[in-house]
């Protein structure tokens, strides 16, 4: 007696569960939107963007983001490379403090900036912060706490901790042999990391900014905190949106909310676009 | 020539002590051994990526065991090629040329030379994604041997290649040798590649070679 043939069961179960499941949750994100974007009219989105203390808030808010993910980058690739790529005394403990800003509430870590900045060393860092505008004739800014400075280090002390994981995971899937190839080809340890490893790494570097940008974008405890909520100052948009709320000013919360979501949309497309393998390989043919 | 002198490894559990032995100038030298006996880990140290405890490598009549890597003039064609990503096949060819600041026509008249002698012509302003595992390889070695090393370094070249190709790359290897010179050293476990490559074989075995 042979056995019967086999059939497995059908597919349709499995993947009708995957949607049903994944479905809950991109519809819930889509509904987030849409529901934003009707209660705002775009007269009403307009007329937002007329007041001056939000046009500042945008313009703060972009150029913020944008240095502070750039200051992330900036410590981001050495931390990561090294992290990757070394091994060393103390490097569990070094692991360890390099995610304190993600598991911590980002209002600590505005706090504890603040506590920082009461210390002896952080009253000399402002009083020589105070005396390098001066010298260099810079009128708009007068200090760091409670000041453009603050906002910026608050942004950048969170989302760098972001950059610095991105930048280890991406060094950690380029395998170290190319680099000992290029040592084997002449280059010391500088040239084999900058003609070999970070270029490699770029893909890596693109998604480690956007990622700081984007969480700096959004970052509010710690601006709050450390920066005040000063309109023409230091008010970025996701303090208008709190400012908005506190006094009863609903429609301007959510117009400033629709902005921020489509600000953070065009950097995450821009970025795709030029991160995408083809732009990258454009970049590299002749 | 390759000569190795009672060199000792240690890392770990792993150990390897008083491994000896010469390649003499102009020879291919086949080191056999099974997975995990340390003939990459030798291979490593001739190249001066692995830190040795004791031992002298002498490459071309000069010692460079205190040397770095990028001192000791040699080339190294690693098992998976480990060819530059981000650049093209011709940056690939050229980069050791570009490090040692050749001038840009010598840079190009050596890589056409390369890429003629290794039949990459066609694949030159390609980039390393989507090459074939041949391919790979012949870049792979272009690229180790841009700078006219006398040594040349293999370590297991030919594993991931099919029967055909692997029977391209004998003859291509061969032909190389011919008409660079070159003294080689290749590490595989394979008996095929000794048979078809070999002027001289080694055998690693408990940490110790036997010829």
């Amino acid at each position: 007696m042979t056995e019967p043939a086999h059939r497995p069961r059908s597919d349709v179960p499995f993947y009708a569960g995957l949607l049903r499941l994944g479905g809950i949750y991109v519809l819930l994100l889509a509904g987030l939107l849409i529901a934003d974007a009707s209660y705002t009219p775009p007269p009403q989105l307009w007329a937002a963007l007329q007041s001056a203390e939000i046009r500042y808030a945008v313009w703060l808010s972009l150029w913020s983001c944008t240095l502070s993910a750039f200051l992330s980058l900036l410590v981001a690739v050495p931390i990561g490379y090294l992290m990757s790529r070394h091994r060393f005394r103390g490097r569990a403990l070094v692991d360890g403090l390099l995610d304190i800003p993600i598991v911590l509430p980002p209002l600590v870590v505005g706090l504890s900036l603040l506590i920082l900045f009461h210390t002896f060393w952080g009253q000399w860092l402002e009083d020589a912060f105070k005396m390098l505008l001066e010298w260099l004739g810079v009128r708009r800014v007068r200090r760091i706490t409670y000041d453009i400075p603050a906002v910026i280090l608050a942004q950048f002390a969170v989302a760098a901790a972001f950059a610095v994981r991105t930048m280890r995971v991406t060094f950690d899937q380029i395998p170290p042999r190319r680099e000992q190839v290029a040592l084997t080809l002449g280059c010391n340890h500088a040239q084999a990391f900058w003609r070999v490893a970070l270029p490699e790494a770029r893909r890596g570097l693109l998604t480690a900014f956007t990622l700081a940008w984007a969480r700096s974008l959004g970052e509010f405890g710690p601006i709050l905190v450390f920066a005040g909520a000063t309109r023409l100052r230091t008010e970025v948009l996701s303090t208008t949106v709190f400012l908005e709320l506190s006094v009863g000013n609903l429609e301007a919360a959510v117009a400033v909310s629709l902005l921020m979501i489509i600000a953070a949309l065009a950097v995450l497309l821009l970025v795709r676009h030029f991160g995408s393998e083809r732009n990258l390989a454009l970049a590299v043919e002749p | 020539m390759i000569t190795v002198e009672q060199l000792s490894i240690r890392q770990g559990a792993f150990r390897l002590e008083s491994v000896s032995f010469v390649v003499p100038t102009g020879q291919y030298a086949v080191l056999m051994g099974r997975t995990g006996s340390g003939k990459t880990t030798v291979l490593e140290a001739i190249a001066g990526l692995r830190r040795i405890h004791g031992g002298r490598v002498i490459l071309a009549g000069r010692d460079v065991t205190c040397e770095k890597p990028g001192a000791r003039n040699l080339g190294y064609v690693p098992q998976d090629g480990a060819l530059f990503t981000s650049m093209t096949v011709r940056a690939n060819l050229g980069f050791a040329l570009s490090i040692r600041r050749w001038p840009r026509e010598k840079i190009n008249a050596r890589v056409s030379e390369l890429a003629g002698l290794l039949g990459i012509t066609h694949l030159l302003d390609r980039r390393v994604f989507g090459l074939s595992g041949g391919e790979a390889q012949r870049v792979a070695l272009g690229r180790a041997l841009a700078a006219h090393p006398p040594v040349l370094l293999l370590d297991e070249p030919l594993s991931a290649l099919d029967e055909d190709t692997r029977n391209e790359m004998y003859g291509l290897l061969k032909s190389v040798r011919a008409r660079t010179g070159v003294t080689a050293l290749h590490v595989t476990h394979s008996p095929a590649d000794a048979e078809r490559l070999a002027d001289v074989v080694f055998r690693l075995r408990d940490g110790k070679i036997a010829s």
